[in-house]
């Protein structure tokens, strides 16, 4: 026993000790690389750099040359061999712990409409001290694009969304990350910026460039300052809304060319993990497709004593398997993107795919295969879920085929949603191309609790809108908001907007009306088709919605990405925003052709006024004899053949 | 019979008033408001750039050390003279260089520094005792019997603006300070060359202005190399892993851009702002398949295939968002564990040792194998550091290259100093900004030219105050940049010159020359006719017939006095 013990400890003492030689090693690494004499070395073997020039045909787009190094002296050579004696080893198990994280994550939620919701949060976290002003310029997995973006022009917070299609609340209840149709973005500026609109102008220009999209249409009569809606949604001590702009562009149509750059901001790209699903072909095949981005600081932990980036690049997608899939309703990771899952990305710390199992206790509803035994609660949108999870970090959840192709089988076609309780719609009423009145409802479905909405409304400048009829109703009874702050437009300079905080008595539709008059414009600010119409963008409805179930207020706490995004304050309520339609109004349309009309017109107009005005002035009147009739002329013939001297 | 007179007097009366009016106040109207605004532009100096004349003046500084020079040799020192070199490129652009050369002898401190036993202690010592200025040479004239430079070496070159000249003894060399002189003369060249500014690399400079023969491809290649001159770049070094399963790559890349790339970068501060920044790419993999060398048991990729390699990462790379000035790209491959090891091939199927290739005006890229540092049982993924030392090495001779700083071969006989810490020797600073300052003036005078020609031809682009101003402001930075040029200052000439390509560049491309005015006449025309017919016709036929009536009334008096 004791000799067992003796052999015991000395393999012990040799592990130490050789533990103890890999860490001296690395530290030697570590000299070397830092030694000022290396630092010296090696730009003076640099200067005796012969370069070849090969010959090569001109054909060639690039002529690539052989760099050549060479060793110059012998004592230089010396210097190069210590280098190489102290070599890029495996670094020893201590690895300083990287300052950034990556971290992916699908959830699938059934909708009882029959379609399928598929949710993709990627996440990055970065460690850096960005308050101080500090130019950070080395990247690795935060994207470096949108990292000098943010450095350069001194964003706090940056949200970006492209969306394609209207998320349908009622049919398909709330969405883990609202996003109204088209483009919106808003930012928030650091307080060291002084010219924020010329900021915001370069910025626009430069995320269209990134994003391929027409982002760089957002100008000034598009921008509003909201002022209460849109506060940070990462630390923040400013509130001062002048550093806020927000902009919508509701007839942005979303394609390819705005995901493919949206894919290359991943770490992974689309060679592993759970990108290798986003197919574009099969993605805007879909219902509803909202792609967006979004950058704050956070913190690293509840007392805030370290901060970091977070870039958060999502995608939501609903896709309509009920039609495509001939009846049938059952479907399938490989269905829905014509790929199945193999491995999780190798820089991600966490890779996780949900499936909202909460309809579903006891399998009644549909059969999910293969079936996992990890379940995983979670309390979203004031609610508390059941989610099946699959770890892809874990070799066992590709099973022995090394891929997971997910499968639900529906049994039944029942069961009921939960119906969302803040819902928002909005249209136009009124008739002729005068005049119209835009009403925008609110329905609180709460059966007993009242809450109050912030709504956010931004009106461009060519519905000229008549505050004095502004009238908010719920109930049939008059509802006075009790904040309003309203910024009249400015031709062609600046749009409406429209903030007010209604409370909503419970179970309850409040109607918000008011009348507007369309604007004639100028013949060059119509758009290339003026007859379809002219697109004024999604009210936002923010609010606070009274919770069933406790919120998680801590925000640090480790807790899946979807129900993570809105910062939770109080544990009674939840945080709720709320995009109604765009709506599309007709403009007064003239003729195109209309100047070249015109100006013949004028001409025309111009030229008989003058002719006859001119005629008058320089002709010369005198009396005319009264010329004879024909009869008499006639006569007068016939009088001269006679020899008769005519009359 | 005389109502009808009067009527009729009173009628041409109203046609004459009216065409008056319309000559004298409608057409001057007209043009004044369909008049496009163009300001005054200085198109004589413009015409005088479009001829340019470029002066180069160096400083030269010889000094004879105690023994190359006899007694009456002596007396005739110190000596000035000037000596001007003159090189027509083609019709419109002619080159003077001229060297203004100073000999004197040495102080006594020079003598005690030229005692140190090393050249490169010389070197140092002389320079703490004077530093002379931007684009100046000093050559210190040491005697055969100084043990300075080794007996194979005539020449030695060093970390700052000195050379030393070794000469034989002043007896066997001549007897006057003349013959001494004319002895001396090749050598003189040759130092000059190499320190300043030497006649291929000005004409290169130049080729913005002159299209240059098309000579060998080897000068052409060499030309190609380096980026164009511009006020700022922007370098970016990408580490490559596209086998993030295997490796796990640790760069130090901060401390080594701050050991290595940083002391050159802050040397050429004079010549441009520099921008670092760094990247890693997972997943990203090269456009060829390299080939397997069974012989060696290692990958290889051949001199041929590197042009297609770096299509599928170039789109990765990204180009930089936040400033529009050239990018310097810098890449690590790290190959994939399946492919490794992966050697480069030349052209003549030889290994290049630094594993390593650059692309003109774009950047450099090295492969760097590390399947040497884990056992074929090792445990993936395995964390690797990589020695930023050899990277940075191999970076920095290519960041070298592609600025412009040429490291031509020294002629045989010539000693060059090893450059310090900074990577960079003065003398090699100033050759650059010769070069750049020659090449800033050429690309500023075309730019201005082609901008004022450009004008000239099109009469409706409208020219704007700022425009104006702006080509003024580079025609005065030009005009100041060749006069110091002449005057020898080269740190202020690269400055105005600076000056003179930024205020070019943004009257070029100001939007404001862009406006959609520029309708073609038979469109302009087309637009008048409707008001113009109707308005004319009347004036010009009543006009006519006031004409020929005259003309008869002048026919009947003749008639009658006849």
């Amino acid at each position: 026993m004791a000799a067992y013990r003796y052999g015991y400890s000395a393999v012990l003492f040799i592990l130490c000790g050789l533990s103890v030689f890999l860490v001296t090693n690395g530290q030697e690494t570590i000299l070397t690389g830092d030694d000022g004499a290396a630092a010296v070395d090696s730009p003076q073997t640099v200067t005796e750099t012969a370069e070849q020039t090969a010959e090569q045909p001109a054909v060639e787009e690039r002529q690539w040359e052989v760099t050549e190094v060479e060793e110059a002296s012998p004592d230089e050579a010396a210097a190069d061999k210590q280098d190489a004696s102290a070599p890029e080893t495996l670094v020893p198990p201590s690895v300083p712990r990287p300052k950034d994280d990556f971290q992916e994550e699908l959830v699938i939620r059934p909708l009882h409409s029959g379609d399928i919701y598929a949710s993709f949060q990627f996440r990055t976290l970065w460690e850096t001290d960005f308050m101080r002003g500090n130019k950070v310029s080395h990247y690795r997995l935060f994207p470096k694009s949108l990292g000098q973006v943010i450095s350069k022009f001194s964003v706090r917070e940056l949200h970006i969304s492209f969306t394609q299609g209207y998320w349908r609340t009622m049919q398909w209840g709330q969405p883990f990350l609202p996003a109204p149709p088209g483009a919106e973005l808003w930012v928030w500026f650091q307080d060291s910026v002084t010219d924020v609109d010329g900021t915001w102008k370069e910025l626009t220009n430069v995320l269209s460039g990134i994003f391929c999209a027409s982002l760089n249409f957002i100008d000034s009569t598009n921008t509003v300052q909201p002022s209460a809606s849109f506060k940070p949604l990462g630390i923040s001590n400013v509130t001062d809304h002048r550093f806020l702009r927000y902009a919508t562009l509701p007839r942005e149509i979303v394609c390819t060319e705005n995901l493919t750059p949206w894919k290359k901001l991943l770490p992974c790209g689309t060679k592993a993990g759970l990108a290798v699903l986003l197919k574009s072909e099969k993605l805007f095949h879909s219902s509803f497709h909202s792609q967006a981005v979004h950058i704050r600081p956070v913190c690293e932990d509840w007392q805030c004593k370290t901060t970091s980036w977070e870039l958060r690049q999502t995608l939501s997608v609903v896709f309509d398997l009920h039609t495509s899939g001939q009846g049938k309703r059952e479907w399938s990771l490989f269905k829905m993107f014509s790929r199945t899952l193999t491995d999780a990305c190798p820089l991600a710390s966490s890779s996780k795919v949900y499936i909202d199992i909460t309809d579903n206790p006891e399998g009644e509803q549909f059969e999910l295969i293969p079936a996992t035994p990890l379940l995983s609660q979670a309390v979203v949108l004031g609610d508390r879920r059941t989610f099946s999870v699959y770890d892809l970090t874990q070799q066992i959840t590709f099973g022995a085929v090394r891929s997971l192709n997910l499968l639900i089988r529906w049994k039944s076609t029942e069961g009921d949603m939960l119906r969302p309780l803040l819902h928002g719609e909005r249209y136009v009423a009124g008739y002729g191309l005068q005049t119209g009145e835009i009403h925008t409802l609110m329905y609180n479905n709460h059966p007993y609790r009242s809450f109050p909405v912030l709504l956010l409304d931004s009106v461009p400048w060519y519905l000229r809108l008549y505050i004095h009829t502004l009238t908010v109703t719920s109930k049939a009874k008059d509802n006075k908001p009790s904040y309003i702050h309203y910024q009249p437009s400015k031709d062609r300079v600046r749009p409406h907007l429209l903030e007010m905080l209604v409370q909503l008595p419970p179970n309850s539709v409040t109607e918000v009306t008011v009348q507007f008059e369309r604007a004639l414009l100028k013949w060059t600010e119509y758009t290339p088709d003026p007859n379809h119409g002219f697109y004024v963008g999604s009210s936002v409805l923010s609010s606070l919605v009274p919770s069933i179930v406790a919120m998680d207020t801590n925000s640090t706490q480790e807790r899946p990405l979807f129900s993570s995004f809105f910062p939770c304050k109080e544990e009674s309520s939840y945080f709720v925003r709320v995009y109604t339609e765009p709506l599309l109004v007709n403009l007064p349309t003239p003729d195109f052709s209309m100047p070249y009309n015109v100006i013949c017109l004028t001409c025309t107009v111009v030229a008989v006024g003058y002719g006859s005005l001119y005629n008058l002035l320089t002709r010369s009147f005198q009396i005319e004899e009264p010329s004879l009739g024909l009869a008499k002329r006639i006569a007068n013939i016939i009088r001269k053949m006679r020899g008769v001297p005519p009359l | 019979m005389a109502t009808t007179e009067v009527e009729r007097r009173r009628g041409q009366l109203a046609a004459l008033a009216i065409a008056a009016v319309v000559i004298i106040v409608g057409v001057p109207l007209w043009w004044r408001t369909t008049e496009t605004y163009r300001a005054w532009l200085p198109v004589s100096q413009i015409n005088e750039l479009a001829k340019l004349q470029l002066q180069l003046s160096a400083d030269v500084e010889v000094v004879f050390a105690r023994g190359t020079l006899t007694p009456e040799q002596q007396k005739k020192v110190p000596l000035t003279q000037t000596q001007d070199e003159e090189h027509r490129v083609d019709e419109d652009t002619a080159l003077r260089y001229r060297y203004e050369t100073r000999y004197r002898t040495a102080t006594i401190m020079e003598e005690d520094a030229l005692n140190q036993p090393t050249a490169a202690e010389a070197d140092l010592s002389l320079h703490t005792l004077s530093e002379s200025p931007c684009g100046s040479l000093v050559v210190y004239v040491i005697p055969e019997s100084s043990s300075l430079l080794r007996q194979d070496v005539d020449v030695y070159i060093g970390q700052r603006r000195t050379a030393l000249l070794r000469i034989g003894s002043p007896m066997r060399v001549g007897r006057t300070l003349e013959q001494l002189l004319a002895h001396m003369e090749p050598r003189m060249k040759q130092v000059l060359q190499v320190m300043s500014f030497s006649n291929t690399d000005i004409t290169a400079a130049l080729s913005d202005r002159v299209r240059v023969s098309p000579g060998n491809k080897g000068s052409i290649a060499d030309s190609m190399r380096a980026f164009k001159s511009s006020p700022g770049y922007e370098i970016t070094f990408s580490l490559l892993n596209p086998d993030p399963k295997s490796h796990r790559l640790h760069w130090d890349i901060e401390g080594a851009v701050q050991t290595y790339i940083q002391p050159l970068l802050t040397k050429l501060a004079p010549v441009a702002n520099f921008s670092i920044d760094s990247q890693t790419l997972y997943y990203a993999v090269l456009g060829v398949n390299p080939r397997f060398d069974s012989s060696r048991s290692a990958y290889t990729l051949n001199a041929d295939s590197l042009a297609h390699v770096i299509n599928p990462v170039e789109a990765r790379l990204g180009s930089n968002a936040a400033s529009s000035n050239p990018v310097l790209n810098f890449l690590l491959y790290v190959p994939d564990a399946h492919h490794s090891p992966l050697y480069i091939n030349d052209r003549k199927k030889q290994e290049v040792p630094s594993n390593a290739f650059h692309s003109p005006r774009w950047g450099g890229i090295m492969v760097y194998n590390v399947n040497a540092f884990y056992g074929l049982d090792a445990v993936f993924p395995v964390d690797i550091n990589i020695n930023m030392a050899k990277v940075m090495g191999v970076f920095l001779a290519q960041l070298r290259l592609l600025l412009g700083v040429q490291s031509s071969t020294p002629p045989p006989g010539f000693q060059v100093a090893a450059c310090g810490s900074a990577g960079l020797a003065d003398w090699e600073l100033d050759r650059l900004m010769w070069s750049r300052s020659v090449e800033n003036v050429a690309t500023a005078t075309t730019t201005i030219t082609s901008l004022a020609q450009l004008l000239d031809q099109i009469g409706n682009i409208v020219i704007n105050d700022n425009i104006a101003q702006q080509v003024s402001s580079a025609v005065t930075s030009l005009q100041l940049a060749v006069a110091e040029l002449e005057a020898g200052n080269l740190g202020f000439a690269l400055q105005y010159s600076k000056e003179a390509i930024l205020a070019s560049e943004r009257a070029f491309f100001d939007p404001s020359l862009l406006h959609l005015l520029y309708f073609p006449d038979d469109q302009k025309f087309a637009i008048y006719i409707p008001l113009f017919l109707p308005m004319c016709v009347p004036i010009l036929l009543s006009l006519l017939k006031i004409v020929s009536e005259a003309r008869q009334k002048r026919r009947e008096k003749q008639a009658k006095k006849d």
